[in-house]
């Protein structure tokens, strides 16, 4: 296993110009890389076809890591400009990283309806439920009464459920995922990748420096730990009762559902305009 | 509205012009969001897009048109989006990332009248100063004013094709005016246009270096997916586009970005002048004033008054050297605008004492009449 890891390192990273990286020890944010990098590999994409975008804060640094076309936007723009990179380039697979403050709350409005809209994108969203690069500001995911860098009196917000509001926004695929279940995590991504439509994975990851230490979690493990605690599949969920399953969050599949693509929409569009074919000379 | 340019003599209107002049220059995406005195270019463009194989998609605000334009741009596109004051505010931070990745895209500011939300259904010239300084840091930008629906053509041409040669943004300012105004354009046939692409690398992806400079200070610039795989950020970055903190890289980097428009100014410094030969007092003036102050210089003439203007179509980088000549050679110079006069500053900067500069500024969302520049350029009683 560990040189199949090395291999695939080798295979997909810039190793000779871009590290070390810049994440703490026992960041989640690696295990979300590994795990999309397998995806990427298993999937058989060349790298000339990927790219990688994400917005501003930990999670956006993620691109520079690894040899794809990668990009590196504007706090929770990053929807906007894949959005522009699809239907300039439809053949590529757009997949963008962003954290919980990056994707909900900058970057609400955008995500929400690039989740309506439904192009043939990938949004990774890692909830670490701070905002770790400034230094531990409470987000739109921060736990009401946890504390944070802003809120040292304890959260009097109730937090967003990523997943759940990408379904309510309208998006064909969407799945949580924690970086303390892996192979699950490896599954949704690359289902999420594959998926055809806009594809959500939320993924539970851990920032024991700027919550954990905050929440009596300051190490690594203890965050690992609480995820696998508190985490419930989709299926058992569906068997226990609403007191089993409060202070709970669910993983696996939220939903999956077939939904006319923006792009074969606009194609149809084009027809109609008595357009030429994208691909033609103009 | 809204057919192919069959014949070459039309009736349009300013808005409509720009459309078909960004589609004539090569652009097949456009990202927009509603606002008034700009959504005709939406409209036309929804329209027209497709019918070119093209793609317009409406966004959510104009923060996510103007980084849907980008992403569209990086992926080999001729790129726009068109706004009005507020929206224009809301794209400033993507505008600064366009600057700093160097992503040639244009955008169109049909200026209202006032600041917030102003009037909307008014002209204004007040957002001059933002188009070249809105987004934060010092960044470089190309500014162009159009006073006419034949510029409103020609100058989104000019547009993409010195954002593609550059590789700058380059905003259109437009005003309610021009924009609604509805003229008899002559459009000149494709073959006549000088349409400029962008420079593509010229060597094999191992090779490509996608910051590094060159004699004209402006990188080849790969097209997404085509094997040059690199990397794009706002942040400020070294030759191979990774961040860096290196004090001598972020200076070369930054000086590049200036150097590359200082060493083109030649071409990017556009200007008209009327009647400027044996002219003892000017106008200088831009966007749909000038053509008040055209009629004002006629007039002034037939009172035995010798005037001229100069018109600025290229507001940024200002043109100095060619509004300094207008100093030195007029004993009066008359700067109006629809706003408190902030071009008239510039011109200001540049006089340094030379002669008399005045402004004349009309902020109550009306157009300046002849009759008001003719004032001022008749000799005082």
């Amino acid at each position: 296993m560990p040189q199949e890891v090395t291999k695939l390192i080798h295979k997909y990273l810039r190793r000779d110009k871009k590290f070390p990286h810049v994440w703490c020890p026992g960041c989640g944010n690696g295990v979300v890389l590994g795990s999309l990098i397998r995806a990427i590999d298993r999937l058989g994409l060349t790298k000339d076809e990927v790219v990688l975008a994400s917005g501003i804060g930990c999670s956006g640094r993620m691109p520079v890591y690894v040899d794809f076309n990668t990009l590196h936007t504007t706090h929770g723009r990053v929807l906007t400009f894949a959005t522009g990179i699809k239907l300039a380039k439809p053949s590529m697979t757009v997949i963008t990283v962003m954290g919980d403050g990056d994707a909900t709350a900058i970057g609400g409005n955008h995500f929400i309806h690039a989740a309506r809209r439904n192009l043939n994108l990938t949004a990774i969203i890692i909830n670490n439920q701070i905002y770790g690069m400034t230094g531990g500001q409470f987000s739109p995911t921060t736990p009401y009464g946890s504390k944070a860098a802003t809120a040292p009196y304890g959260h009097i917000e109730h937090a967003f459920s990523i997943a759940e509001l990408a379904v309510t926004a309208g998006a064909a695929f969407v799945g949580r995922g924690t970086v303390f279940h892996v192979q699950l995590l490896d599954r949704l991504i690359e289902a999420a990748v594959m998926k055809r439509g806009f594809s959500v994975v939320e993924v539970v990851s851990n920032c024991h420096i700027q919550f954990g230490r905050r929440n009596e979690m300051g190490n690594p493990v203890t965050m690992m730990e609480w995820m696998r605690d508190h985490a419930v599949t989709v299926g058992r969920a569906g068997e226990m009762s609403p007191e089993e399953l409060d202070g709970k969050f669910t993983i696996g599949i939220l939903i999956d559902e077939e939904k006319p693509v923006y792009t074969e929409e606009y194609d149809r569009i084009r027809e109609r305009a008595g357009g030429s074919d994208p691909a033609g000379d103009l | 509205m809204n057919t192919p340019l069959s014949e070459k003599r039309r009736l349009v209107q300013g808005n409509e012009a720009i459309a078909e002049g960004a589609l004539a220059a090569g652009c097949r995406f456009f990202a927009g969001y509603p606002i008034t005195p700009a959504s005709e270019i939406s409209e036309v463009l929804s329209s027209r897009l497709p019918q070119v194989g093209g793609s317009f998609i409406q966004m959510e605000d104009e923060i996510a048109s103007m980084g849907a334009i980008i992403g569209a741009s990086i992926a080999g596109m001729k790129a726009m989006t068109a706004t009005s004051g507020p929206g224009f505010s809301l794209m400033q931070e993507n505008l600064g990332f366009a600057c700093i990745t160097e992503t040639p895209c244009v955008v169109v500011n049909v200026m209202r009248g006032g600041g917030s939300t102003g009037l909307p259904t008014c002209p204004g010239q007040g957002d001059v100063m933002q188009a070249k300084w809105g987004t934060h840091g010092d960044h470089p930008i190309i500014v162009l004013a159009v006073s006419s629906v034949a510029d409103c053509f020609e100058i989104t041409i000019q547009a993409f094709n010195l954002s593609e040669k550059y590789r700058v943004p380059v905003v259109i300012l437009s005003d309610e005016v021009v924009s609604h105004t509805r003229e008899t354009v002559v459009f000149p046939s494709p073959w006549d246009m000088e349409i400029v692409d962008r420079t593509g690398p010229s060597v094999p992806p191992e090779w490509y270096v996608p910051y590094e400079d060159n004699s004209i200070g402006v990188p080849d610039m790969a097209t997404l997916g085509e094997g040059y795989r690199y990397h794009i950020t706002g942040l400020i970055h070294d030759e191979r586009g990774f961040p860096t903190q290196r004090p001598e890289e972020i200076e070369a980097f930054t000086g590049r970005l200036f150097r590359k428009l200082a060493q083109g100014l030649h071409e990017i410094q556009k200007i008209k002048t009327f009647m400027m030969n044996d002219a003892e007092v000017a106008v200088i003036a831009y966007g749909s004033v000038s053509r008040a102050a055209r009629s004002a210089v006629l007039e002034a003439r037939d009172r035995g008054v010798r005037a001229g203007m100069l018109q600025l179509i290229t507001l940024f980088p200002f043109p100095e050297h060619l509004v300094d000549n207008v100093l030195k050679q007029c004993s009066k110079v008359v700067v109006p605008e629809m706003n408190m006069g902030q071009i008239y500053r510039e011109v200001q900067r540049v006089n340094q004492g030379k002669t008399r500069v005045e402004k004349y500024s009309r902020i109550d969302g009306q157009f300046i009449t002849p009759d008001e520049i003719l004032g001022k350029l008749l000799p005082e009683e």
